[in-house]
C-alpha cells in the first residue's frame, strides 16, 4: 500500500520544485511544487485548463521547463530527451490512445519491449522465448490476449486504451503516468480498468489525471487538486472534497 | 511441405522469385543486346526506388532528391572510368596529357585533389556508397534532430538537390559542366561499350538488384522495420517508447541513399557517362513517382513501377515527345488518388486472392488481411 504521511526525503521518486511553463506569457503552470513518493499512487484533478496534462508533460520531456526543476530518482529531467526520461523509468500514456494502428497488438508491445533500441539493435533483435513470454504475460494482464495478431486498428477504444498501458507495462516503468486512462470507456471497461490499474500500481509510483470522480474515489489513495497551474489543495480524496475552495473550482458542479 | 509452411513460403517468395525469372531469364532471352541494355538503365533506377520504399513508404519520409544521391554514385564511378581512360598516351594532344579532355579545356593544368582517390577501384567501389550515405547523414542528422519532417523535409532535399546540380553544372573545370562526364571506355582494362560488355553489366545490375531487395526485405522483416513503421504512424509513441527516432530516420535516409549510389552507378556503367541532367529536380521527382506507381509499401512492386514506367516513357517520348510530361504528371495524379498502394496494392487485393483461391481454394481473404502483409 502507499503510505500517507510526512514525507522521508529517500522516499521521494519524483520532485517537482518552483516548476512554471509560460506560453506566450500565459503561465500553464506556475510556480508548482509536487512530491511523489516509490510506490504511491497520486491522482491529479482539477477543472479544464488547470494545466493537469502540461505537468505530465514537463515530467517526460514534452515541454520543457520555464523555470523551476524536475528530479526523477535524483537526476534532474528539465534537460534531458523524451528517450532518455523514458529509459530513466518514465512512462507515458497519452490522453488519446497512442498506438501503432498498422501493427498488431503483438507488435505494439514488442516496439515497446525495452531491448534493442538503437538502430542496429532493433535489426539483431530476435523474438525470444523470454520477450514472447513477457509479451504473453502483459498480453493478459490488459485482457489482449486472445488478439495478440489483431490490428491495432480494429480494435475497441477501450482495447486501445488498455494496450496502451500494456506498452507502457512491459518497460517495467518505476513511474507510470496516465492521461485519462478511463475517457471513452464503456461502463464494464472501467471497472476492468479501475482492477488492472490496482493490480499495476504495485512496485512502481503512477500519476493519474481523471475527470471521472467516480473513477477516482474507487482508486485514489492521493489527490492533489490543480487551480490555474498551481496547487490548490493535496490529501486524502475524502479530506479534498470536503475542502470548501475545492468544492467552490471543480466540484461544486 | 505442408500445406500451410507451402502457403507461407508462396506469400513471401512468389513475386520475389517472378521478378528473378524475368530479369534472369525472360528478358535475356526475348530481347535484343539494345532493348536489354535499356533495361538494365531502366533497372538502375530500381536501387533509388528500393531506397524510397524504405524512407518513404515505410517511414513516411518523402525525399524530392534521390536524384542526386544516385549523381552522386554515377559521378563515382564516371571519375574513375574517366581516369582510366585518360591515359597520358590517349591525351598526348591536350596541353597537359594524363589528365580528363574537359580539365584540359577548362585550362586546368593538375588534377584536382578530390580526383586523386578515384585512380583506386577499391576506394571507388567504397565511394559509390559512402559518398552519397555522407551526405545524406549531414543533411539528416541536421534536420531530424531538429524535428524538421514531412513537407519541410522533402523542400529542403529538393532545394540541395536543386544547389548541388547547379554547383557540378557551375564548376565545369572540376565536373564536366553541363556535358558531364563523358567518353567513358573500359573498366579495369575491360571495354564496357561491347554487346558482350552491356550483357555482361545487365546481369550484375540484376544480381546486385536482388540481392539489394533480400537486405531491403530483412530490414523490413526485422524489428527495425516495424519501427519504421511505428514512426510513420505515431513518432511521438515511438519516442516516448525509448527510442531516439532521428537516429531511425538518418539511418533509414543514408540507407536509400547509398541505395541511390549504387543504382547510379549501374547507370553510368551501361549508360556509358553521367550528367547533371540525370540527377535534376525533375528526375527525382520522376523517381518519386516510379516508386508511387509501383506502390511504395512493396520492394518488387517499386522495381516494377521503375521498368514500366520507364519503358513507357521511352515508347511514349519518341513518339509524342511534348505530351510526355504531361501524360507522367497525370498518371501520378491519377495513381495517388485511386490506387494509393500503386499496383502492388492492385496485386494484392485482385490478383493475390484470386490465386490463392485458385491454388489453395480459399475463400475471399478479407481486404484487412491483405492489406496487413504489404511487404513483399
Amino acid at each position: 500500500m502507499p503510505h500517507i504521511g510526512p514525507v522521508v526525503e529517500s522516499d521521494i521518486l519524483l520532485a517537482l520544485e518552483g516548476v512554471t511553463v509560460s506560453f506566450d506569457g500565459f503561465k500553464a503552470v506556475n510556480d508548482l511544487s509536487l512530491y511523489i513518493q516509490k510506490g504511491e499512487l497520486r491522482v491529479i484533478i482539477g477543472p479544464n485548463g488547470a494545466g493537469k496534462t502540461t505537468v505530465l508533460d514537463l515530467i517526460c520531456g514534452r515541454t520543457k521547463v520555464s523555470s523551476g526543476s524536475i528530479q526523477f530518482k535524483e537526476t534532474e529531467v528539465t534537460k534531458l530527451k523524451e528517450h532518455e526520461i523514458v529509459r530513466l523509468g518514465i512512462g507515458r500514456k497519452f490522453q488519446n490512445p497512442s498506438i501503432y494502428e498498422d501493427l498488431t497488438v503483438l507488435e505494439n508491445l514488442e516496439i515497446s519491449y525495452p531491448k534493442g533500441r538503437g538502430v542496429f539493435g532493433a535489426l539483431g533483435f530476435r523474438r525470444t522465448a523470454e520477450v514472447k513470454e513477457r509479451i504473453n504475460e502483459i498480453a493478459e494482464m490488459i485482457f489482449l490476449k486472445d488478439h495478440l495478431d489483431t490490428k491495432a486498428e480494429i480494435l475497441s477504444h477501450g482495447q486501445k486504451q488498455w494496450l496502451e498501458i500494456g506498452m507502457l507495462l512491459i518497460q517495467d516503468p518505476e513511474l507510470l503516468m496516465l492521461d485519462e486512462p478511463v475517457a471513452g470507456m464503456s461502463v464494464a471497461e472501467r471497472v476492468k480498468t479501475a482492477e488492472l490499474l490496482n493490480r499495476i500500481i504495485e512496485g512502481r509510483a503512477v500519476i493519474v489525471i481523471e475527470h471521472d470522480m467516480k473513477f477516482v474515489e474507487s482508486i485514489a489513495h492521493k489527490v492533489t487538486v490543480l487551480h490555474q497551474g498551481k496547487v490548490l489543495a493535496e490529501g486524502r480524496m475524502d479530506v479534498v472534497q470536503a475542502d470548501p475552495k475545492v468544492r467552490e473550482v471543480y466540484l461544486g458542479h | 511441405m505442408n500445406k500451410l509452411s507451402l502457403r507461407s513460403f508462396a506469400s513471401n517468395w512468389t513475386g520475389f522469385i517472378l521478378l528473378a525469372l524475368l530479369l534472369l531469364v525472360v528478358f535475356p532471352a526475348a530481347l535484343d543486346d539494345f532493348r536489354l541494355n535499356l533495361v538494365g538503365k531502366y533497372l538502375s533506377f530500381g536501387f533509388v526506388v528500393l531506397g524510397l520504399v524504405l524512407c518513404w513508404g515505410y517511414t513516411g519520409i518523402l525525399s524530392l532528391g534521390q536524384g542526386i544521391f544516385f549523381g552522386l554514385g554515377g559521378y563515382c564511378i564516371a571519375m574513375f572510368l574517366k581516369l582510366e581512360a585518360s591515359t597520358p598516351e590517349n591525351t598526348a594532344i591536350q596541353s597537359t596529357p594524363g589528365i580528363p579532355d574537359f580539365m584540359d579545356w577548362n585550362q586546368l593544368t593538375e588534377l584536382p585533389f578530390f580526383w586523386e582517390p578515384f585512380h583506386s577501384f577499391a576506394f571507388t567501389v567504397f565511394a559509390i556508397m559512402a559518398v552519397p550515405a555522407a551526405i545524406a547523414f549531414i543533411l539528416a542528422y541536421a534536420m531530424f534532430k531538429r524535428r524538421v519532417g514531412g513537407v519541410y523535409f522533402a523542400i529542403i532535399t529538393q532545394a540541395v538537390t536543386a544547389v548541388l546540380t547547379i554547383l557540378i553544372i557551375g564548376q565545369q573545370g572540376y565536373t564536366g559542366g553541363i556535358n558531364g562526364i563523358t567518353d567513358l571506355r573500359t573498366l579495369l582494362g575491360w571495354d564496357i561499350r561491347t554487346d558482350e560488355a552491356h550483357n555482361m553489366l545487365y546481369f550484375i545490375c540484376v544480381v546486385l538488384l536482388l540481392g539489394c531487395i533480400l537486405l531491403g526485405r530483412f530490414v523490413l522483416k526485422s524489428k527495425l522495420g516495424r519501427i519504421l513503421v511505428a514512426i510513420r504512424d505515431k513518432e511521438e509513441r515511438v519516442r516516448f517508447s525509448g527510442y531516439d527516432v532521428a537516429n531511425f530516420k538518418t539511418f533509414v535516409f543514408c540507407a536509400a541513399a547509398a541505395l541511390a549510389g549504387v543504382g547510379g552507378a549501374m547507370f553510368t556503367l551501361q549508360v556509358g557517362f553521367m550528367s547533371p541532367t540525370i540527377i535534376g529536380i525533375v528526375p527525382s521527382i520522376e523517381m518519386v513517382i516510379f516508386c508511387a506507381l509501383g506502390g511504395r509499401l512493396s520492394l518488387i512492386g517499386a522495381v516494377a513501377g521503375a521498368l514500366i514506367v520507364n519503358a513507357a516513357k521511352t515508347t511514349f517520348s519518341e513518339m509524342f515527345p511534348e505530351l510526355w510530361l504531361f501524360a507522367m504528371g497525370g498518371l501520378f495524379i491519377a495513381v495517388t488518388l485511386f490506387f494509393p498502394r500503386g499496383l502492388a496494392g492492385v496485386v494484392y487485393d485482385y490478383v493475390v486472392p484470386f490465386l490463392s483461391k485458385v491454388f489453395f481454394g480459399d475463400k475471399k481473404t478479407p481486404p484487412g488481411q491483405v492489406a496487413a502483409k504489404p511487404a513483399e
